[in-house]
């Protein structure tokens, strides 16, 4: 039974989820506690999985009995297990916390809603434990489907927003096939491994050149790195609070996992920063993702669109980090998968509680919050000292990981870039601290009214905001164990430390 | 320009996919009516399906991989140069699962987006969430 915990990892949340639509017809209210066991079981998977990795090294897996190069083999080692692990207890987490709020926005649809949840992880879990070229496709491609369906949940401009990034996500996957065609062409095989162990001998052709650059544009769009980033602002903040807390962390660190995977474990780092030369032009774009990110977030007046900025500005972070070409880049651009995932899963929690309670997120309508909702202001606040880059949070240790990569590549551009997006956060958070905390004087000055009551949102979903954000401190307390356990093996020995 | 026209023809393949994908992408880039953005998006995507059926294809007599004799009993050994690679077309009914379902959720989002604003143009749908 253990030896096929990667297969059930993925099998567990998609029989679930076929229950969970079955269950729909009979009974309503069967859809989230099923949701709640399929998902359930697919983080304790991960975790145990992760635990085993940790102790006895990398585990292998044939789909079906098959051998590597010729059947579908999982793979989880160290790196997809960190991530593995963090997107289904996230997701657990987030299921929990929103029942509420998909109760009060949509309750007709609540199997529907349910039954994509589940599918959506497995396609987040799917593209992760996979070491299949071709089966990543797939699993990328389940995950889309099911967040544009997830979108398009939400009212107003929701379902243009999902069209477009159909639209876009289709055309980034599409992208993606094309280069594993180029390397089917050039290897005759799909494994991740077995291409890695073939592609030496003919790093010198220009089919392998391009195979490598459909790649990267078709993950590029997926995870909306900068010029790419169009659609994401519009599909995050129209998608109900549920939903946007579930895609907007999960889908875009993801992305950067696979990118980071292809890049080790596939096209290896000796043609990527030996053979090629885009490692400069890469980090410059990253830089600009960062600085387009932060300054467009500063033009927003509502919250859920200004998390959307910091996200693209974050994704210049990642991208830019593992494309330093040294081993502290690297490591910051992997820590950073683990804390923004947080991060933003706190940010978009502590938005949907406010959602919950007043029902908008502009910035008008936030006066006075830290008087009626002060626990989940207080979430807010650890999340946006994260972000900024304060010290007990792990917001800072990532970064500071990054600029010593930046220092170390001489990559004094991308150095710039992250203090300017960290001050720039600065005035975006304190706006809206400075809003949501004195916004209120000034109204009872004008009416002369007492302050409001305390109306904080209910337990379950202030419990879970609770649990993310103190992990925020926690992850920031023990960054010297995670980074030398988890990280440090994971990075190839080619990079210079 | 003499060049290059040896070139196309002894890959013509890739050119007619390449000539599809990009008459998709200027569906999906240059035009306004969703559908027709829908109908560009499906073009993009045989294409890519065409690329990789193209490349499982040998030239020279290959046939369809079934073996007619019995394994080591028959006239002569098995010779892959005998056989088109089937690998590209499984790998395709897969893809074309995938474009299928990508354009059903595309049509859903394309209804209801012409039942809440009336419309399948996409300046006059923004133009009607400017003003309000």
């Amino acid at each position: 039974m253990n030896d096929h915990y990667p297969a059930l990892l993925i099998i567990s949340p998609l029989l679930f989820s076929y229950l969970t639509s079955a269950a729909a017809w009979i009974r309503k209210g069967l859809c989230y506690p099923l949701a709640v066991v399929g998902s359930g079981l697919s983080a304790w998977f991960s975790v145990w999985l992760f635990a085993n990795v940790l102790q006895k090294g990398t585990i292998e897996y044939r789909l079906g009995g098959w051998e590597a190069p010729w059947g579908i083999g999982y793979r989880v080692d160290t790196l997809n297990g960190l991530v593995l692990t963090v997107v289904s207890v996230l997701a657990f987490i987030n299921l929990v916390s929103t029942r509420r709020s998909v109760a009060a926005e949509f309750p007709e649809k609540e199997g529907a809603f349910y039954t994509l949840y589940l599918l959506f992880i497995v396609g987040l879990v799917g593209m992760t434990v996979t070491g299949d070229l071709f089966n990543l496709y797939v699993l990328l491609e389940v995950a889309s489907l099911t967040s544009y369906a997830l979108i398009a949940l939400g009212g107003g401009r929701a379902p243009l927003a999902s069209l477009n990034y159909l639209f876009m996500g289709t055309i980034g996957g599409c992208f993606y096939l094309l280069g594993v065609g180029y390397l089917y062409i050039m290897t005759g095989s799909l494994n991740m491994a077995d291409v890695a162990s073939l592609l030496p001998a003919i790093h010198t052709s220009s089919a392998v050149w391009v195979a490598f650059t459909f790649c990267m544009v078709g993950v590029g769009l997926k995870m909306a790195f900068f010029p790419l980033h169009v659609w994401l602002p519009n599909a995050y903040t129209y998608a109900p609070s549920a939903v946007s807390s579930l895609i907007a962390p999960l889908m875009t660190k993801v992305m950067v996992y696979v990118m980071i995977r292809l890049m080790i474990s596939v096209f290896s780092l000796d043609f990527i920063f030996g053979y090629l030369k885009v490692a400069d032009p890469m980090v410059w774009l990253s830089v600009l993702a960062i600085i387009m990110g932060a300054l467009l977030a500063l033009a927003q007046k509502n919250l859920k669109r200004m998390f959307c900025y910091i996200i693209v500005s974050e994704i210049g972070y990642m991208v830019g980090g593992a494309w330093l070409g040294n081993a502290a880049g690297m490591t910051g651009a992997i820590l950073h998968i683990l804390n923004d995932a947080l991060m933003t899963i706190t940010l978009f929690l502590a938005a949907g509680n406010i959602y919950y309670k007043i029902n908008g997120l502009e910035f008008h309508q936030l006066r006075g919050l830290f008087h009626r909702m002060p626990l989940t202001m207080a979430c807010f606040v650890t999340a946006a000292l994260s972000i900024i880059g304060v010290p007990p949070t792990c917001g800072f240790f990532s970064k500071w990981y990054l600029i010593t990569g930046a220092l170390q590549a001489g990559q004094y551009g991308f150095l710039a870039a992250l203090l300017f997006s960290s001050l720039v956060n600065v005035i975006l958070f304190f706006r809206v601290i400075e809003i949501s905390y004195y916004g209120d004087m000034q109204h009872a000055h004008g009416h002369g009214s007492p302050s409001e009551p305390r109306t904080e949102a209910p337990a379950t979903m202030l419990t879970p905001l609770l649990i993310v954000s103190t992990g925020l401190v926690i992850i920031g307390m023990y960054t010297g164990t995670i980074v030398t356990t988890l990280i440090d093996p994971i990075i190839p020995a080619a990079l210079a430390r | 320009m003499t060049d290059l026209i040896p070139v196309i023809v002894a890959k013509y393949n890739y050119w007619l996919y390449i000539v599809l994908m990009m008459i998709g992408l200027y569906a999906m880039i240059a035009k306004n009516n969703l559908i027709k953005k829908l109908v560009g998006m499906n073009i993009f995507q045989t294409s890519i399906i065409l690329f990789y059926v193209s490349m499982g294809c040998k030239t020279g007599g290959a046939t369809i991989p079934i073996i007619q004799h019995g394994l080591g009993v028959g006239h002569h050994a098995i010779d892959p140069a005998h056989y088109v690679n089937p690998l590209p077309h499984v790998l395709m009914l897969t893809a074309i699962v995938v474009s299928v379902s990508t354009f059903g959720v595309a049509v859903a989002l394309a209804i209801k987006i012409y039942q809440r604003h009336k419309t399948l143009e996409e300046d006059e749908i923004l133009a009607q969430s400017r003003e309000r």
